[in-house]
């Protein structure tokens, strides 16, 4: 039993990645305009209402303010970025046909070694294009669909049009406007009623140089009584400046459906991301999120879910880890609409060596939602004094009969501990990698395997790179 | 053999150890007392490498080797040990988890978590013997541990290292006999399986069990009197103000 973690560390870590040689054939930069949009638009051979939706996003991105709290966002300017790159790879679906060094990329980062273990699907963007997409037979005889969003758009418009930006408008906010004016990449998915996906699907999403953009857009439509397990991964080798992550998750779970979203975000110390994901689950459906903040300079995102039916459930698992002068600005939300629904939170923030965790989070029932549920846990470890970890619980409730539990706590590693630890014979990395581990344990049961495996590699590399358990 | 040869280190701007030389042999009891506040545990600390005890001058050998530059851990990994006085409570780190990475570490294992079921039975069987409910094992470190059963854990936690020197920092404070015995018999049983054995106490009750090969008196960072159990005999019946009127280089033998 006590050895779960044990279990976490079984695996040496080989996640860091080299500069990635490749060339790209269209590069956009310079000033947003309708014209530049009109140009991506164009050299995607887009049907003409994602034109008109990308212009109208556009005109709303120009018209709103920049939010004041917003951490990262003096980081990027706009105006230098390439924000949209197509890299000179045409698509494929086997990993052969991918040019060698980017096969070595994704077979470093474990990813035609998964697809074969355990996915029953796989697309991978590189940049603002996804150049490699694959289902397993299995799938498509199930019905399922996995393929690009850009192919989607054109092959199935009714389907598409019916979500796409509807979950998480670009109305929002005004980087959920940038994001709809210059989106490119990502996958949709769909799963007919009743279909059970027997394993996850993964995208995975890389960027490979410096001063660019991207907005990839997923979209997952589960319809009634089916389930899917969907994997996000993201990564970058060490840039020469800074790149801007703006990418969008968008997730429908019809009635009894069940979908759990997995994200590993290990993005290079250079990437600026906000990540905006948003599900919708009706009657009797769940929905997990589960994420996994490791990498990134500043990443700021809050999975919500929005209980619209009855007795709908969501949970949330929200891991942050901010080794080093890197920002976590991570949280949770859910919005209660409907009576009876359910909702649990669970935040772990880890900070070292000056890393700054942020905890934003909102629960909100709404009237009429009643006999509501909903508890939101939030654990910070601070590893040194040179660290933060800040919380912004915000609970906002119009029904009496709500039930609603919050819990915090802050744990320090003192020096105490330490030299308690180091007397044991560990050494400083050592000593804090087995307080984090521990310090994640409760949350790491409800984990599967692969990414308890994958997050333990993460932790081991973050904690042990001064030359410890390696 | 553990020599601290002429060791003087500070805490901050404050001189906590004045030209401390200490030996113990391996095979061997050094009992070291003195009255509270005279430096005991920062001799511990210092032997360890605390990075708050800064070594002005002086070395300390390990089996000839000096070790006064290397780090808590690798010190450690070189065969001391120390038996906290106070152990802090770990939240979220079990004690099987903390046993059996200190014990991989020491093997020299890549994976700090490899599972070792032999082991794990090895320090089940002990926590019996010592009178430490197994359950603690699954616990987290010393959180909600009574202070016996923390002192329970330092001792198992030593026998279970296997280490060549053990600095035991009052093993027997706030126990009760039965406790203060049990003691008493793991610091023979460690002597007899040629552990050298520096043990530190306020309290000379423990010696009615165990007869030192060598006692120290600590007083005001000082070793001020190096002998056999007359000291303790002194000790116990005129109490530790005599030694006030010591200072270093007095009558008793030295070393």
């Amino acid at each position: 039993m006590a050895m779960k973690a044990i279990e976490v560390l079984d695996i040496v870590p080989e996640i860091s990645i080299d500069e990635i040689k490749y060339r790209k054939i269209v590069e956009i930069r310079g000033r947003i305009s309708r014209d530049t949009i009109t140009e991506i638009s164009r050299s995607k051979n887009e049907p003409e209402w994602m034109l008109r939706l990308r212009l109208r996003a556009l005109e709303l991105f120009e018209k709103l303010p920049t939010p004041k709290w917003l951490v990262g966002i003096d980081y990027i300017d706009l105006d230098e970025i390439s924000y949209y790159s197509r890299p000179d790879i045409p698509r494929v679906s086997s990993w052969e046909e991918l040019p060698e060094d980017i096969r070595r990329v994704y077979e470093k980062l474990g990813l035609p070694e998964a697809y074969a273990k355990y996915l029953a699907g796989i697309a991978t963007t590189l940049d603002s294009e996804t150049i490699y997409s694959s289902t397993k037979d299995f799938l498509k005889k199930l019905g399922v669909i996995m393929i690009p969003m850009e192919e989607a758009i054109k092959k199935y418009p009714d389907l598409v049009k019916k979500y796409f930006g509807k979950i998480f408008p670009y109305s929002d906010h005004k980087f959920a406007a940038l994001h709809y004016a210059l989106w490119s990449g990502g996958v949709f998915v769909y799963v007919p009623p009743k279909v059970r996906v027997p394993y996850p699907i993964e995208a995975f999403f890389l960027v490979g140089d410096a001063l660019e953009g991207q907005f990839e857009h997923t979209l997952i439509v589960v319809e009634e009584g089916a389930e899917i397990t969907f994997i996000e991964g993201c990564s970058a080798p060490k840039l020469k400046n800074y790149s801007f992550h703006n990418g969008m998750v968008e997730v429908y779970a019809h009635r009894n459906s069940s979908v759990k979203f997995i994200t590993v975000q290990n993005w290079s110390k250079d990437v600026i991301n906000f990540n905006n994901k948003r599900a919708i689950a009706e009657e009797n459906a769940y929905v997990e999120w589960i994420e996994g903040s490791i990498g990134s300079k500043v990443t700021v995102t809050y999975p919500s879910t929005i209980l619209k039916g009855r007795n709908s459930r969501t949970y949330s698992i929200v891991v942050g880890i901010a080794n080093g002068p890197y920002i976590k600005d991570t949280g949770s939300k859910v919005y209660h609409l409907a009576p009876n629904t359910s909702s649990r939170i669970v935040s772990k923030s880890i900070s070292a060596n000056g890393g700054i965790n942020i905890y934003r989070g909102l629960v909100k029932i709404s009237k009429g939602a009643k006999k509501s549920r909903s508890f939101v846990q939030c654990d910070s470890l601070i590893l040194d004094k040179y660290s933060k970890a800040y919380t912004y619980p915000h609970v906002q409730v119009e029904e009496n009969t709500a039930s609603i539990g919050h819990e915090a706590t802050t744990g320090r590693l003192s020096e105490k501990q330490l030299f308690y630890l180091q007397s044991r014979g560990l050494s400083e990395e050592e000593a804090k990698s087995i307080v984090v581990i521990g310090f994640i344990r409760d949350v790491l049961k409800d984990l599967p395997l692969e990414y308890v495996t994958m997050l333990g590699k993460v932790i081991q590399l973050e904690f042990s790179s001064l030359g410890g358990v390696g | 053999m553990l020599v601290i040869d002429r060791v003087t280190a500070r805490v901050g701007d404050r001189v906590v150890l004045r030209n401390v030389y200490l030996s113990i042999q391996r095979g061997e009891l050094h009992v070291l007392m003195g009255p509270n506040g005279s430096g005991k545990t920062s001799l511990a600390y210092t032997i360890l490498g605390h990075p708050e005890y800064k070594i002005l001058s002086g070395h300390i050998l390990l089996d000839g080797e000096d070790i006064t530059h290397l780090s808590t851990n690798e010190r450690v990994l070189k065969g001391l040990f120390l038996i906290h006085q106070n152990p802090v409570e770990v939240p979220g780190v079990k004690l099987i988890t903390l046993i059996l990475a200190s014990y991989n570490k020491k093997l020299g294992k890549n994976d700090l978590f490899e599972d070792n079921p032999l082991l794990i039975k090895k320090v089940e069987e002990i926590s019996g013997e010592l009178g430490l409910s197994k359950e603690l094992l699954y616990r987290d470190v010393n959180l909600g541990f009574s202070g016996g059963e923390r002192k329970r854990s330092e001792i198992l936690q030593a026998i279970v290292y296997d280490p060549k020197y053990i600095i035991m920092d009052e093993p027997d404070s706030g126990l009760d006999v039965d406790g203060v015995k049990k003691v008493a018999d793991t610091v023979k049983d460690m002597i007899n399986r040629g552990k050298g054995v520096l043990l530190i106490t306020h309290y000379p009750r423990i010696l009615e069990y165990i007869e030192p090969n060598r006692v120290s008196i600590l007083f005001n960072g000082e070793i001020v009197a190096t002998g056999k159990s007359d000291l303790v005999d002194k000790i116990v019946s005129e109490g530790y103000q005599w030694i006030k009127e010591l200072k270093g280089d007095n009558g008793y033998e030295g070393y």
